[in-house]
Formats: structure tokens, C-alpha cells, sequence
């Protein structure tokens, strides 16, 4: 057990991963409420009004992280998912269940967001251009991954189901991200690449990038949180979770 | 093979299927995914005949003209130009020089009759006086060049 990567391994046991993940949860909370009341400093009180769109441009501080998160998780998801598929590691299957609602709700909030921000700027809540009809095929894609899994008794089995629906809906997120470049859309650009300067003041990037980290760690945090439940319930009859002593100090 | 090993080539070889797929599915959609034709493809002849489509460029400077409730306006993509009237309530953003679509109809008269205008903004974000800059410059930039 002296091999690095063996130690490594140790922790795809549900038994180890547990404990650790309790230890990391009160970090990444720190960290979430840190970067978010930064971010939201910067976003209110810091970041200029915009040239054409005045104050209600400040909308996108929420957006765009969302937006982001949602794309990511989905590839974190189906990352988890075709592990588990591949090499019927139990923990996979937990993992990517566990960040499936997060990344529900981010979708929903990049949705809902936009819709606010659409109808002042644009003139319409919504419309059905490759961005946003894609945008919405990342919701139901979230939404049908939890309800298949759910929709299965056996662990193992709904783990699987929903593998191979979250591997399927992974050609997604590349046709949501390139949609702007692809089509025309009414969608506006990405601001923010890997391959330019971004195209927007400094303290807004700021700000941006900011709550994208403060979304980032609430998104761990939640999802480990989500994790530790989901291994209590599948591990509920092992002798490990008998003698947790949170579990014995429940039940005296 | 071992099962492992069959199982990770089914998976790639799955994740591969479903991208040729998706590739041949959206070059055969191509054109039906735009949100918009271009001024330019207008005058190709690729908007649909006697069915409501939308059409999307930059609205011409100096171009608006307000007759009673009806904007009439011109979308250019620089290349080519098509006139728009429009009765209705325009969106905050819509400005000349700034990006617009417009959904309706093309007239006997080759005016394009609206029902529904949007504006498209573009991804620059900045404050008012570094825009105030910016056209400064361009102006001083064009003088240069008279």
C-alpha cells in the first residue's frame, strides 16, 4: 500500500471516501462564501455600469457562472458515469448522482436568468435560436438522467441506465458552447475564451470569474454533501455504517 | 479481451458512433438551425417564399424614420440592404448602428413587413467613457485618413 497511486485508489471505497469527503465539505463551504460575497461586492458596488445595456447587464455576474456550471457538471457527470460503466467502481455511480441536481439547477438558473435578461435587452423572454433550444436540451437531459435513475429500484442497475443516457447527452455541451460560432443566433459571442483577450472591462471579468469560482466550490460542496447521503443509504446495511458514530449515537 | 476492456471499447466505440451522427445530423439541418438570414443570403434567394422568416444585420445609420406608430428602417450586413417597416414597441437597445432581427413577411413592394422586432447586442461589455474613447479615436483615426 506504499504505491501512490494505490493510496489514491483507496479512496473509490465508499468506506474511506466518506470520511474524507465530511472533511472537505466545511472547506469548500468556506471557499464558496468567500469568492460569492467577493464576487458580489465586485458585482454591485465595483463593476461599472455598461455602455449600452446601463445596470441591468449585471445580470450576467449570475448568468454566465451558471451557464458555465451547468455545461461543466454535465461532463463531470458523465465522466463519473462512464467510469462506473467501465470499471464498476461503486463510487462513480454515486458521484455522478450526487451532482446531477446541482447541475439541474444551474441549468434552470442559466434558463431563468436569461429569460429575465432577454426580455429588457432583446424584447423577448425567450426564443427558440441553437443557444438557448440547446440550453433547455442540457435542462431535460438533467432532469430525464434523474428521473431514469430514480426510476429504477436496483442501485447498480439505475446507475447504469443513467450512464449510458449521460454518455449519449454528453455530444450536447460542445453544441451548446460552439452554437454561437456555428449559427446565427440572437444570442450574442462568447466574452470570455481560451483563444482571445476577453471582451469586456476588467473589474466586470472580475467580478465574473469571481462568482464562477463561488459556484464552483458551493457546486463541490453540495455535491459531496449529496454523495455522503447517497452512500448512507446503499451502504446502509454494511457493518462500517452500523458503527459510524453518528449512526450509534442516532440510535441510542 | 478481458470484460473490462470490452466494456471501455464499447463505450468509446459508442461515444464515436454518436458523434458522426450528430455531425451528419446538423450538417443535413444546417441552415434550418439559424435563428436569422443575412441580408446577403436574402438576396441569394435563400428566404422561404410566402412564409413568415426572420431577417437579422445591423440597423443603418440614419436610416430610422417614424411615420405616426410604423418605424421604417434599413438591415445592412455592409454588403447587401433590406428595408423593414415595423409597427409596434421596439426593444430598449434597438439603435441604429447596433445589431437587429426582424420576423415577418416580404411585400409586393420588396419591403419587408414586421411583426416582431429583436435586438441583438454583441459581447463587448464596458463602461460609458471607454466607449466615449473608443469612438474618439476611430473618429481621429478616420480624419487622418481624409
Amino acid at each position: 500500500m506504499n504505491n501512490p497511486i494505490i493510496q489514491w485508489f483507496k479512496y473509490g471505497s465508499p468506506q474511506s471516501f466518506y470520511p474524507l469527503a465530511g472533511k472537505m465539505i466545511p472547506w469548500f463551504w468556506t471557499l464558496a462564501v468567500a469568492f460569492g460575497l467577493a464576487g458580489l461586492w465586485i458585482s454591485f458596488f465595483v463593476a461599472p455600469t455598461d455602455f449600452q445595456q446601463g445596470e441591468g447587464y449585471r445580470i450576467i455576474f449570475i448568468h454566465v457562472p451558471a451557464a458555465w456550471m451547468s455545461m461543466f457538471l454535465y461532463i463531470v457527470m458523465a465522466f463519473w458515469a462512464g467510469i462506473g460503466l467501465a470499471l464498476n467502481t461503486r463510487l462513480s455511480g454515486m458521484m455522478a448522482q450526487a451532482i446531477a441536481p446541482t447541475g439541474a439547477l444551474m441549468a434552470f438558473l442559466s434558463l431563468w436568468t436569461g429569460a429575465i435578461w432577454g426580455k429588457p435587452m432583446w424584447g423577448a423572454w425567450w426564443v427558440w435560436d441553437a443557444r438557448l433550444t440547446s440550453a433547455l436540451i442540457l435542462f431535460f437531459l438533467y432532469i430525464g438522467f434523474i428521473a431514469l435513475q430514480a426510476a429504477i429500484d436496483d442501485p447498480r442497475r439505475a446507475d447504469k441506465a443513467g450512464a449510458i443516457l449521460a454518455l449519449v447527452g454528453v455530444v450536447n455541451v460542445p453544441i451548446i458552447y460552439f452554437s454561437v460560432k456555428w449559427w446565427n443566433t440572437l444570442h450574442q459571442g462568447a466574452s470570455v475564451s481560451l483563444t482571445r483577450a476577453p471582451s469586456m472591462a476588467t473589474t466586470m471579468l472580475w467580478g465574473m470569474l469571481l462568482m464562477a469560482l463561488a459556484f464552483w466550490m458551493y457546486s463541490i460542496a453540495v455535491s459531496l454533501m449529496r454523495v455522503r447521503a447517497i452512500i448512507l443509504e446503499r451502504e446502509a446495511h454494511t457493518e462500517w455504517v452500523k458503527n459510524l458514530p453518528e449512526i450509534q449515537g442516532k440510535s441510542s | 479481451m478481458k470484460p473490462r476492456q470490452k466494456r471501455i471499447a464499447l463505450i468509446a466505440g459508442g461515444l464515436a458512433a454518436i458523434s458522426i451522427a450528430s455531425v451528419l445530423v446538423f450538417q443535413a439541418l444546417d441552415s434550418n438551425v439559424a435563428f436569422f438570414i443575412t441580408p446577403t443570403e436574402f438576396s441569394e434567394g435563400k428566404a422561404p417564399q410566402d412564409k413568415a422568416f426572420r431577417i437579422g444585420g445591423m440597423v443603418r445609420e440614419g436610416s430610422i424614420r417614424r411615420d405616426n406608430l410604423t418605424v421604417h428602417f434599413v438591415i445592412t450586413d455592409t454588403a447587401k440592404e433590406v428595408p423593414v417597416s415595423y409597427t409596434g414597441i421596439l426593444p430598449d437597445l434597438f439603435k441604429e448602428g447596433k445589431g437587429a432581427v426582424a420576423q415577418g413577411r416580404l411585400g409586393a413592394n420588396g419591403v419587408f413587413t414586421a411583426t416582431e422586432v429583436l435586438a441583438k447586442h454583441d459581447e463587448n461589455y464596458m463602461p460609458p467613457h471607454a466607449q466615449h474613447a473608443i469612438d474618439q479615436a476611430q473618429n481621429a483615426a478616420k480624419t487622418l485618413q481624409q
